[in-house]
């Protein structure tokens, strides 16, 4: 099967479907590989790199257009130069990976359709543990946070980490970051490692642990809601909530020197986080970065593409972050398409087998030979996250065996006889038993025997357990005292005990030496 | 020699014992400890070779000579990986020298009691002979399933409770025909007839129970080997016998104490043996997910951005003989300023502090091996745990799944790191039998392959 990675159209975008090295992963599974012309260009990946990786190079967009399965990163597009839309570059019966967007783009769906072309779209993978060497959103988040404080960054005119210099001292900045997803955690620890103070926001209060592993400060408010909604995202919150998060962020902003903005909630507007009111309260030459420019922005004073001035505030409004950042996204967003091909390439014979009872297959396939698929049925995702607590389902047998057990009294002699004082009364017995009985100098001997099981007892439990071996080494030496039951006895005049002792003795001697000589050994090594 | 001295020899025989006891308490005073017990050993031996020996001290010499040096060459040769299989061989002696010097005891003429005091002397000697039997077989069994000359799978018989009743109940049944015979070799026969069954509950009892029961029953043929010569010291009316066998027996028995708390299980069902092949049918426990490899540069990289590095080592270790590759993995990494620690479970390995020994024998520095209960609150923190031929004692079901047959053992929390990499053979079940969800959690990375080669290419590749 022949792999197709056209050229990018789209302005601005500077990504290719695939790196060099997902190229020849992709030669070794079987496939056959067409690059256009330059279509690395702008991500630095030249056309000899390509063909050095296994790859034959098109001429133009139709050559990699015309393959079987053709990959790419935005969704496919009118081509001006040629006057053809892309899908009419297509064979029938071809397949396409790549972002799609089904919510937003209805009619490519329809134009997929009409070509009878099969179409997967990266951005539709469903979010469960099995997919996530697929997730290409992900992958792209942590880029674009990544990018997002290089951005901040590049506009700020300040150091991000403090520093005590011969000129005077230089105060950390201070960077907030609202909403802990994939972009939001990139963000953290990007400016994290820049030196800058983090503080992090985000409605959802399972994410604090993760905020907090990454050493940057979680703000709270104070005021319970969980803000956990479907497939790991946020949902929308109530208005009391969002009033206090407002009031929250004017206080930050007031504050922090840039806030990187990550806010969205599926299938709605960005929720407008930082108004223009809080932009003007923030020092002039601080930086904002919207990530969520795209879906309108977190920011009012947004501009999606663009830079602009605020109050003397640069608001950050880029939509193609991970654009920004071609190489890597290219490598990271190839190895996730790589590894969707492979899903559908079981037997690694370099084809591909759309599998409509595979969910993640399902879940990305929006259109196949001519048939629209997408929405997909829903899939429970929120009870793949969650391994299920065998304990809850036990608790509620438990207490129900308790309750019969309560009145009847031959129970009550069984509690009796569980308590710790039924061991202590029968011991007691057993004692007066056999001092009724026993000879005074049996008595002299069982007296040492308990005092001595009692010594071992406050010896033992003080023993290392780093040297219980040796402990056992040496137990086992010094209970060859035995030996000594073999010495009294060896003078016998009867030679049938004179050879019983000596066989006890022989092997006692074995074990008084060995089993001392060992402990030394042992311990020789634990000198440290 | 006058009685007294012979007991104030006794006396402080049986002091430096104790001490020697004692000194395993820190590092430092172990060895002390150790010349302790020595010095202990040689006063008693010498003071009761003084007192009571009359003749053959030549043949006495000649015996004591080649069986030590027996011993101390034995104690040179052995791998540390292989000290579980030499105390348990060093158990089975004890047991036997219990039995022969009961028979020697039984057999003296010159030894008469009357009324009470001759019961309980009978009743001594059998108990002796008993508790040393069921000890050699036990330990001769436990040693051969340790050395793998027998299989580790539990050996179950149909109906093996009611086989070891049966053996209980002819012990007893023996014992009261035997206390009170007149005819001495009427009597000799029952004791024989009692030594054989003694000896085959030994080997049935150990042979039901499976490869990683073993630190148990190790440690209860430790406490068996003590009571059994606590039970000669009744015999022979010696206190200093009876000292000791009370301390060793304690010991024994506070070991495996601590090894079935730590395996969550009761000793009582560790005994009656089996484990992992019935009552482990969990309904839940199936685990479902993908395992994710990783390469050694890319482990290597890996250890190398790591700052808190902890190794989980379990029996694997021991028999991959990767202990060396560890340290020297340990140190570079340590040279490199990241901070590397043991987490040891103490079931880990085949007998109680086993991993410490091969860990020492390796020149890990003790101030970073840890036990479980010290470090692991520290899991959050830890950037990669390197889990070692363990599988079990990291195994998440035990905490998150009641129905399980490890339910409520403790174990290493590894999965609460932020990476953890295991090195394992192949994805073979654990001795428990039960599948281990930590090998598919997201943060997990398989390393497949023999721990010894893996390491050591490791080693290379930091």
């Amino acid at each position: 099967m022949i792999i197709g990675i056209p050229a990018e159209i789209h302005p601005g975008e500077k990504r290719v479907a695939a790196s060099p090295e997902i190229v020849v992963k992709l030669i070794a599974a079987g496939f056959e590989v067409v690059v256009e012309s330059g279509a690395g260009a702008n991500a630095s990946i030249n056309d000899d790199v390509f063909k050095e990786a296994g790859a034959s190079i098109a001429k133009d967009a139709a050559g990699a257009w015309s393959a079987d399965l053709v990959i790419k990163v935005r969704p496919p597009e009118f081509n001006g130069d040629l006057g053809q839309h892309e899908i009419e570059l297509m064979s029938e019966g071809a397949h396409l990976i790549s972002f799609l967007w089904p919510a937003q783009n209805e009619d490519l769906l329809k134009q997929f359709a009409a070509r009878k072309v099969t179409a997967l779209a990266m951005d539709s993978i469903p979010r469960i543990s099995r997919a996530q060497k697929l997730d290409a959103l992900s992958s792209m988040a942590n880029i674009g946070g990544y990018r997002a404080v290089i951005e901040a960054a590049n506009h700020f005119g300040r150091f991000f980490s403090g520093q005590i210099t011969a000129a005077g001292k230089v105060d950390p900045a201070k960077v907030l970051v609202i909403g802990a997803g994939v972009a939001g955690l990139a963000a953290i620890g990007a400016a994290k490692s820049l030196g800058a103070i983090v503080r992090a926001f985000d409605t959802r209060p399972e994410v604090k642990d993760q905020i907090l592993s990454m050493d940057a400060e979680f703000l709270e408010l104070d005021f319970e809601e969980d803000g956990t909604g479907e497939g790991g995202y946020a949902k929308v919150m109530s208005k009391e909530f969002i009033e206090a998060e407002m009031a929250l962020f004017a206080r930050q902003a007031y504050e922090v020197d840039v806030i990187i903005t990550t806010a969205l909630i599926p299938g709605k507007p960005a929720p407008k986080l930082i108004t223009n009111g809080m932009v003007k309260t923030m020092r002039a030459g601080s930086v904002i970065v919207d990530l969520a420019a795209e879906q309108g922005g977190n920011c009012e004073a947004t501009v999606p593409g663009e830079i602009v001035d605020s109050h003397g505030v640069h608001v950050v409004g880029y939509t193609d972050l991970p654009s920004r950042l071609a190489t890597q996204s290219s490598q990271l967003y190839g190895t996730n398409v790589y590894n969707l091909i492979m899903e559908m390439n079981p037997e690694k014979d370099g084809n591909i087998v759309v599998d409509m009872e595979d969910e993640v297959i399902r879940g990305a396939t929006v259109v196949k030979q001519g048939e629209i698929t997408w929405p997909p049925p829903q899939i429970a995702v929120g009870a793949e996250r969650k391994p299920s607590f065998g304990g809850q389902a036990i608790k509620p047998e438990a207490e129900q065996a308790k309750a019969p057990e309560e009145a009847t009294g031959l129970s009550k002699i069984g509690q009796y006889l569980k308590s710790a004082w039924f061991p202590v009364i029968v011991a007691g017995l057993a004692l007066f038993g056999l001092g009724q009985v026993a000879p005074p100098s049996f008595m002299a001997h069982f007296t040492v025997f308990v005092l001595s099981c009692f010594i071992g007892y406050m010896v033992i439990w003080n023993v290392s357990p780093s040297l219980h071996t040796p402990l056992m080494s040496v137990t086992n030496a010094i209970s060859s005292i035995i030996v000594l039951g073999a010495l009294t006895q060896i003078s016998s005049s009867s030679s049938l005990i004179y050879i019983l002792s000596g066989i006890a003795l022989f092997i006692t001697c074995i074990n008084i030496v060995g089993g001392f000589s060992v402990t030394q050994r042992m311990l020789q090594m634990f000198k440290g | 020699m006058s009685p007294s001295l012979i007991t104030v020899s006794y006396l402080g025989a049986a002091a430096l014992f104790i001490l020697a006891l004692g000194g395993l308490s820190t590092n430092d005073t172990a060895r002390r400890g150790n010349l302790f017990g020595i010095i202990g050993m040689i006063i008693a031996v010498v003071v009761t070779i003084a007192a009571f020996v009359t003749q053959h001290h030549e043949v006495l010499i000649g015996i004591m000579i080649v069986g030590g040096v027996i011993g101390f060459v034995l104690s040179r040769r052995v791998q540390m990986t292989q000290m579980p299989e030499l105390v348990a061989i060093l158990h089975s002696l004890v047991g036997l020298a219990a039995v022969l010097i009961g028979f020697a005891n039984f057999m003296d003429p010159t030894i008469q009691y009357t009324g009470v005091e001759k019961t309980i002397h009978e009743i001594e000697v059998y108990i002796g002979i008993a508790i040393g039997a069921l000890t050699f077989t036990g330990s001769v069994i436990a040693y051969g399933k340790l050395s793998g000359m027998i299989g580790g799978q539990p050996m179950l018989l149909p109906a093996r409770h009611w086989l070891n009743l049966a053996m209980f109940i002819g012990v007893m049944v023996i014992a009261v025909e035997f206390v009170g015979t007149v005819d001495h070799d009427r009597a000799v026969l029952l004791l024989l007839a009692m030594t054989v069954i003694a000896l085959l509950f030994g080997i049935h009892m150990v042979a039901a129970i499976g490869g990683a029961d073993m630190p148990v029953v190790i440690s209860m043929l430790n406490s068996y080997s003590g009571w059994a010569a606590a039970a000669t010291g009744f015999m022979l009316s010696n206190d200093l016998l009876i000292v000791t066998g009370a301390l060793v027996g304690s010991s024994g028995a506070i070991l495996s104490y601590i090894m079935c708390r730590a395996m969550n299980r009761h000793f009582i069902s560790v005994i009656a043996g089996g484990f992992g092949t019935s009552g482990g049918s969990s309904a839940g426990a199936s685990i479902e997910g993908e395992v994710q490899t990783i390469d050694i540069p890319a482990m290597a990289d890996l250890l190398n951005g790591a700052k808190e590095i902890m190794v989980v080592p379990g029996y694997g270790m021991a028999t991959a003989q990767a202990q060396h590759a560890i340290a020297e993995i340990t140190k570079t990494l340590i040279n490199k300023g990241i901070n590397v620690r043991f987490g040891i479970h103490p079931v880990a390995g085949r007998m109680p502090g086993h991993m410490n020994v091969l860990l020492a024998e390796a020149k890990v520095p003790y101030d970073i091996v840890f036990e479980m209960d010290e470090i692991n609150d520290d899991f959050p923190d830890i950037d990669v745990s390197i889990v070692v031929g363990a599988n079990d004692t990291v195994n998440p079901l035990a905490q998150e799944d009641a129905d399980s047959p490890i339910a409520g053992m403790p174990v290493l929390e590894v999965w609460k790191g932020k990476t953890t990499v295991v090195l394992k053979r192949g994805m073979a079940a654990g001795y428990a039998g039960v599948d281990n969800p930590l090998f598919v959690k997201e943060n997990t990375r398989m390393l497949f392959g023999d721990a010894k080669q893996t390491l050591d290419a490791l080693a290379q590749a930091i």
